[in-house]
């Protein structure tokens, strides 16, 4: 499935906290990302891709287009996805990590904006963030990987020929044929990683020091 | 992070890749041909057919063997973004670490070159390779004068980078009211507590038979031992690596050891296989290398000095000179947190078609490093074979034993587990320990970092070593180092200073591993 980048702009952090910022001793456990698309919205939304800064937990709402009478409306898509399986240590805390639309609490048509609210419970870790955020959407689809229908299903509109005695059906063997010569062309595709084992080159092993690169 | 259909696909996608590059796909492909001769395949039913004469020769046992080899080797499929770097080591801070650790080693071996005016590798002349191939049997004799060479580093050397590892987002300051670690190690990394310990290594559990308790003299072989052992045999007979795995977590019979290993390694050596070791051996006699000398070095300070291994002397030198010369070894850089050492062939500095790595394997051993082969030299008496299944241990289990990162069976993560358990489970003894600056993983830590090797008899370690290949984790490394201070928790409370602590824990010879790792694990209250 070809997914096409989205131009987007991330907004600045927005931190929700309790009380006043500048006196308060605690860290913000919950950060708000506004994500907008200046010069595409609205559209179909594919996948949301991103690194992991330890956030524990995810939630994201999208506001969406409903119809041309009526103003856009806010929708929680995910809720509390979990990116970190223990929030006081460390797995999962630098994850790279994809969301597909099949995974949202609902469509993902008609999207003007996206709204990020990070979770993190622990009190352990300094800072907590996303990084790397990409937004897809769905690409066209490419005519040259389709098969034609009639190439990959062949149908005889003649009559059929008299069936030789003892020979296999010919629509199947073209069939069988077929799938081989699409295999054939797989494997030639793909390039061996083996090594073969030399160390040297063209016989010169003579090295004086280690590089520091 | 990806869902689970995705991750199958992706798994399937990159063991093809890897498995398409082996010896076994080649054998493959010649015995398909060879069915499309016999006259009863048809077209029509052809991919059944093979797939029925694969069945029955043997052949998908052996792929499927090789499928599961693969899956207990291969890290977890990564997100299709992720770089290299990730797949190797996720947490930024800890490649920095190891990074740094790597730089610290290749300036120790630049140094050491250049004071003894001796190059890292250059081609041997003529009669010394003469020489040194008259002699490969009995290289023992030879005593070149080694006094001139050190270690790169030992255990206590790695020991201080890893306490010094620290996460630049934790909070780990002021506030002592949260989670408070007392231990040398200060990441936040994930360890199990004895629950899921428990859960992990069921089968060593008190109601199950166990080799290294119910085959002593004193329990009637009639009750376990007998059936185990023909329970073995089964296993080997039919070749199956997953059931052998599986066995092994109840112990290994003597007798069977050496199969079963070679079986859960998927090590069966072919033609081909000798003739690479035999290749490998003629880079040995044709390179001289300075990683040679640290090899001899390592070997005179720790298997010759050894009551058990000293006899084994000559293989250890065959099997490191040859492992050094290795570039599959290489392969498992992808998935270890380190990097190979990297040099350019003399006088073409800089440029990249005259880049090489150095050794060509890309490790460089330390002190204490020829103690991973000298236990195999009990079970495996031919050198390519012996080679073979040490490779294959490295590159799953004792590479994690000397890099830094965040692997479940990483020497990080076994130190935090080691620590972790001891402060909570005998947390006076820990704080009587740590008050008289005898911390206890300064004293655990050379037995973890050489898998116990040397330090237990050879029949404690090797069924130490069944558990870990039956459990495919090192994590019962650190179970055990706490388990041996629990065992002598008495003697320690007594001790004053770090010197008489080392003192108590200084002799393990006489010590049963499976006693110990059974009481701390099932016989603790929780």
């Amino acid at each position: 499935m070809s997914r096409v980048l989205v131009p987007c702009h991330v907004k600045s952090t927005v931190a929700l906290q309790v009380g006043d910022m500048r006196t308060s001793q605690g860290r913000p456990g919950v950060l708000v990302v506004d994500v907008t698309f200046p010069n595409i919205a609205p559209f179909e939304l594919q996948e949301i891709m991103f690194k992991n800064y330890y956030t524990a937990f995810l939630s994201i709402r999208v506001r969406q287009q409903s119809s041309m009478h009526t103003a856009a409306k806010w929708v929680t898509c995910l809720r509390d996805y979990c990116l970190m399986p223990d929030p006081h240590s460390e797995e999962g805390a630098q994850d790279y990590v994809s969301l597909f639309k099949h995974q949202m609490l609902c469509d993902m048509n008609r999207v003007l904006e996206l709204r990020l609210i990070l979770r993190q419970p622990s009190p352990l870790w300094l800072s907590f963030t996303v990084e790397e955020l990409q937004i897809y959407q769905q690409g066209p689809k490419s005519p040259s990987l389709a098969f034609p229908k009639w190439l990959s299903h062949p149908v005889s509109n003649e009559q059929p020929a008299p069936r030789l005695e003892g020979l296999p059906d010919p629509s199947r063997v073209s069939s069988e044929v077929q799938q081989m010569w699409a295999l054939t062309e797989m494997i030639r595709a793909s390039h061996t990683s083996t090594r073969i084992g030399r160390f040297d080159v063209d016989g010169c092993y003579d090295l004086n020091l280690l590089s520091y690169t | 992070m990806l869902q689970e259909e995705s991750d199958l696909s992706l798994i399937i996608a990159q063991i093809v890749q890897k498995l398409k590059g082996s010896n076994l796909y080649a054998q493959l492909e010649r015995q398909a041909w060879s069915c499309l001769q016999r006259p009863e395949i048809r077209l029509e039913s052809l991919k059944e057919d093979i797939k029925e004469f694969f069945k029955i020769s043997g052949w998908e046992k052996k792929l499927q063997n090789a499928v599961y080899s693969e899956l207990n080797v291969f890290p977890l499929p990564s997100h299709p973004s992720a770089p290299p770097e990730h797949l190797k080591e996720p947490l930024v801070y800890m490649r920095k670490a190891q990074g740094s650790w790597e730089k610290r080693i290749l300036k120790s071996l630049n140094s050491m070159c250049t004071e003894l005016s001796i190059p890292l590798a250059r081609k041997r002349p003529a009669m010394e390779q003469k020489e040194l191939l008259n002699k490969w049997n009995e290289m023992g004799t030879d005593e070149p004068d080694l006094s001139l060479f050190r270690p790169v580093y030992a255990p206590k050397d790695f020991l201080e980078v890893l306490i010094n590892l620290r996460n630049p987002n934790y909070e780990n300051g002021d506030s002592l009211s949260f989670r408070t670690h007392l231990g040398l190690i200060q990441v936040p990394l994930k360890v199990k507590d004895i629950p899921e310990l428990k859960e992990c290594f069921v089968e060593l559990g008190l109601n199950t038979g166990q080799l290294g308790i119910d085959d002593s003299t004193q329990v009637p072989p009639e009750l376990f031992e007998n059936e185990h052992v023909r329970i073995g045999q089964k296993v080997l007979a039919q070749q199956d690596s997953a059931a052998a795995q599986q066995y092994i977590r109840q112990g290994s019979p003597t007798a069977l050891r050496a199969e079963l290993w070679a079986l859960i390694l998927n090590i069966s050596s072919q033609p081909e296989d000798i003739l690479y070791y035999e290749q490998l051996k003629t880079n040995v006699i044709q390179h001289d290398l300075l990683v040679d000398s640290l090899i001899y070095k390592d070997v005179k300070l720790t298997a010759s000095n050894d009551d058990y291994y000293f006899v084994f002397e000559d293989y250890l030198y065959q099997v490191l000179l040859c492992f050094s010369r290795d570039t599959s070894v290489l392969g498992h850089f992808a998935y270890n947190s380190a990097s190979p050492p990297k040099s350019y062939i003399r006088g073409k500095l800089g440029l990249e078609e005259y880049a090489v790595f150095y050794p060509p394997n890309g490790v460089i051993p330390f002190h204490g490093f020829s103690m991973y082969v000298a236990p195999l030299c009990f079970l495996y008496h031919e050198p390519y074979k012996l080679y073979q299944i040490f490779r294959e241990m490295y590159v799953r289990f004792f590479f994690r034993l000397h890099s830094i990162s965040s692997h479940p069976s990483g020497i990080v993560s076994l130190c935090l587990l080691f620590e972790t358990l001891l402060q909570t489970y005998l947390p006076q003894l820990f704080y009587h320990l740590r008050e008289i600056g005898a911390q206890p993983l300064r004293i655990s830590f050379k037995w973890m970092v050489r898998a116990f090797s040397g330090y237990l008899a050879t029949d404690q370690l090797l069924l130490l070593w069944d558990r870990i290949l039956g459990y495919n984790s090192l994590e019962i490394l650190a179970v055990l180092a706490a388990a041996v201070f629990a065992f002598r928790a008495v003697n320690l409370m007594e001790v004053t200073s770090l010197a008489a602590a080392e003192a108590v824990l200084a002799d393990l010879s006489t010590l049963k591993v499976m006693p110990l790792l059974q009481i701390f694990l099932f016989a603790t209250v929780t």
